[in-house]
């Protein structure tokens, strides 16, 4: 839409300003320039002058086409000069087309002389505000650049965080906790040491997760020891249903992730793997640095996990929920620095992630 | 009545073993349950109580090979069944399938002998065969992904997208999957109703088909049409089926 045009309170704003810089070009251009009487030759530019102010609007549409950023000075200059002057050129025409309308009225006599003699300083004035219009289109032009660019980060911002909330909502699935809490008055009767070894393993579990609402980041060896506690409550569950294989890369503990970026892929890894399996199943995960492909000496934390699951499991609800969170998460942190990539094959679950590995800053 | 017959046999269906430690445990104050069977995952349990008719069933919902609803789908509702699970987003459908209860986890002794008072109550009370409840568990938009059948002691999976077409047989549709016939005891219209409406189509009276089959359709007779399937089935249709497979063979083209 026209950034003038459109709105009648900005038009209204700019036809006036339009016509007291004009008149008072106008009154200065003529000033020692006898001839044209100040009164009359004022009334005869009053209607011209307007026309040349919807005339000028037109620039908003060339402004629009030659953006600043991307043009070198000339290749502005140019177009707008020439569509300065074609403008000006048949502004000119126009007044003397006006001219001689008027200089038939018999009080007008020889009017149509003196305003041809005072041509140049219609094409002058012509390409002057021609020019200022064009300036002032810019101006707008980067005034909604700005806004829209304002906009689009605080868009971002709010995806960003309503991801994060979601994580942190979904930070203690209530299936877990509320099956947990099941194998626990289970084992009270049967066998109260492993009873109170599941109460434990519970407490650290919920106790890690709470505190890290506040945390942007926290250490990957943090993570994992949640991964742990997590699956020390799973393993009672499932029994000889759950395995798990680990290898990490010590080189990575101290590297910086955001909290729950892999505790739920491993609850994942449980609940439509292991869950689905009679006879029980594996998970696999492995924590390595890999470095860019790009020459710089960014290196990347690459991490994996796989499992085993059954392809004609019943369909669970809100499958992939989790998933796609953790690939939110990461897009919204890194963009393209991190990747996020899934992988069905056979009876095989894949998850691989890569993301910066930044090391924890030290204490200044 | 006699002794034997106040004996209820009871079949725990649950993959967890601690969770199917509970029950035991709580039955143990009732001698006059006896549990027949314990299963760890769906097969195992439309196998066991297909051979064991028990009267009382002790079923989990989220189970490997079989949900909880599959089961009770394959087996009838022949039976008390008391579901028991951490997932409160089911019960609606539990009840739904007239379920006797639905005990929530972890659950304690006192709740366990309201679900075995309620579920005395209901013993003897005939149900009505559990296929023709599968439809209205299902919520609006929801369609099935896939089909068990029971043959036997066996249960078929048919995912969806391999059902080529199913027959009326009296009780029963006959469901045709990779050039093999699967009866199981449904109604026509209750298979229809469970199946997407985008990719299946009632053509006749006895005939439902999926879109993706068919490759031509050729007059026949007076007033009706033959459908041929990519396979070289020939189905009948009917003179309004052939109206609704006109108006969704032109949407698509």
């Amino acid at each position: 839409m026209h950034p003038i045009l459109g709105y009648p309170r900005r038009l209204g704003l700019y036809l006036f300003t339009w016509l007291i810089v004009s008149e008072l070009l106008f009154y200065v251009a003529t000033y020692h320039h006898g001839g044209i009487d100040k009164f009359q030759s004022g009334l005869f530019f009053l209607p011209l002058s307007l026309v040349y102010a919807f005339i000028c609007l037109s620039a908003w549409y060339s402004c629009r086409g030659i953006p600043v950023e991307e043009t070198s000075f000339t290749g502005m200059l140019v177009p707008h000069l020439l569509a300065a002057l074609i403008c000006a050129f048949f502004w000119a025409l126009l007044a003397r087309a006006l001219a001689n309308g008027l200089s038939r009225l018999p009080q007008l006599q020889g009017f149509e002389e003196k305003v041809v003699r005072s041509v140049p300083i219609f094409l002058a004035m012509g390409v002057l505000l021609y020019l200022l219009a064009v300036a002032l289109f810019y101006v707008l032009l980067a005034q909604e650049a700005s806004r829209e660019a304002e906009q689009r980060e605080s868009q971002a911002r709010v995806l960003a965080r309503d991801a994060e909330l979601r994580a942190l909502k979904a930070q203690v699935n209530p299936h877990f906790l509320f099956n947990s809490l099941h194998s626990i008055s289970a084992l009270t009767s049967s066998d109260p040491k492993r009873a109170r070894e599941m109460c434990i393993a519970l407490a650290d579990f919920l106790r890690a997760t709470l505190g890290l609402g506040e945390k942007a980041l926290i250490p990957l060896e943090e993570e994992l020891s949640l991964i742990h506690s997590f699956l020390a409550v799973e393993k009672i569950r499932f029994g000889a249903r759950l395995k798990m294989e680990e290898q990490i890369d010590p080189e990575t503990l101290d590297c910086m992730v955001p909290p729950l970026i892999l505790q739920p892929l491993v609850e994942n890894a449980v609940v439509h793997g292991i869950a689905n399996l009679t006879e029980g199943g594996w998970i696999q995960l492995r924590v390595g640095t890999t470095h860019g492909s790009d020459n710089s000496n960014q290196s990347n934390v690459s991490i994996e996990v796989e499992n085993r699951f059954d392809p004609e499991a019943p369909a669970r609800r809100k499958s992939g929920v989790g998933l796609a969170n953790v690939r939110q998460r990461l897009d919204t942190r890194y963009g393209n620095n991190a990747s996020f990539a899934v992988n069905k094959n056979g009876e095989r679950f894949h998850v691989g992630l890569t993301l910066p590995a930044e090391r924890k800053a030290v204490p200044a | 009545m006699t002794q034997t017959s106040d004996k209820m046999r009871a079949v725990i269906v649950d993959d967890e073993d601690l969770a199917r430690q509970v029950v035991r445990e709580l039955l143990e104050a009732h001698p006059e349950i006896e549990i027949v069977s314990e299963c760890a995952n769906g097969f195992e349990a439309v196998k066991a109580i297909t051979e064991l008719k028990p009267d009382l069933l002790f079923l989990d919902i989220q189970m490997p090979k079989l949900d909880g609803f599959e089961v009770l789908e394959l087996i009838g509702t022949d039976m008390a069944v008391i579901f028991a699970t951490a997932y409160d987003q089911h019960a609606l459908r539990a009840f739904e399938v007239h379920a006797v209860d639905y005990l929530l986890k972890p659950f304690g002794a006192e709740r366990f002998e309201q679900a075995l008072a309620r579920a005395r109550k209901r013993m003897g009370e005939k149900m009505p065969p559990a296929p023709e409840l599968k439809a209205s568990t299902r919520a609006p938009g929801e369609f099935a992904e896939r089909i068990v059948v029971r043959d036997g002691t066996r249960v078929h999976i048919i995912p969806i997208g391999k059902l080529d077409y199913a027959e009326a047989q009296d009780d029963y549709v006959a469901l045709a999957s990779e050039g093999k016939k699967h009866l199981k005891q449904q109604t026509i219209s209750s298979l229809e109703t469970s199946l997407d409406p985008a990719r299946f189509l009632r053509i006749h009276r006895s005939y439902i088909v999926n879109l993706e089959r068919v490759t031509k359709i050729e007059p026949y007779g007076k007033d009706t049409h033959l459908s041929i399937l990519s396979d070289g089935t020939r189905l009948p249709v009917s003179r309004s089926g052939y109206g609704r497979l006109r108006t969704v063979l032109d949407q698509k083209s």
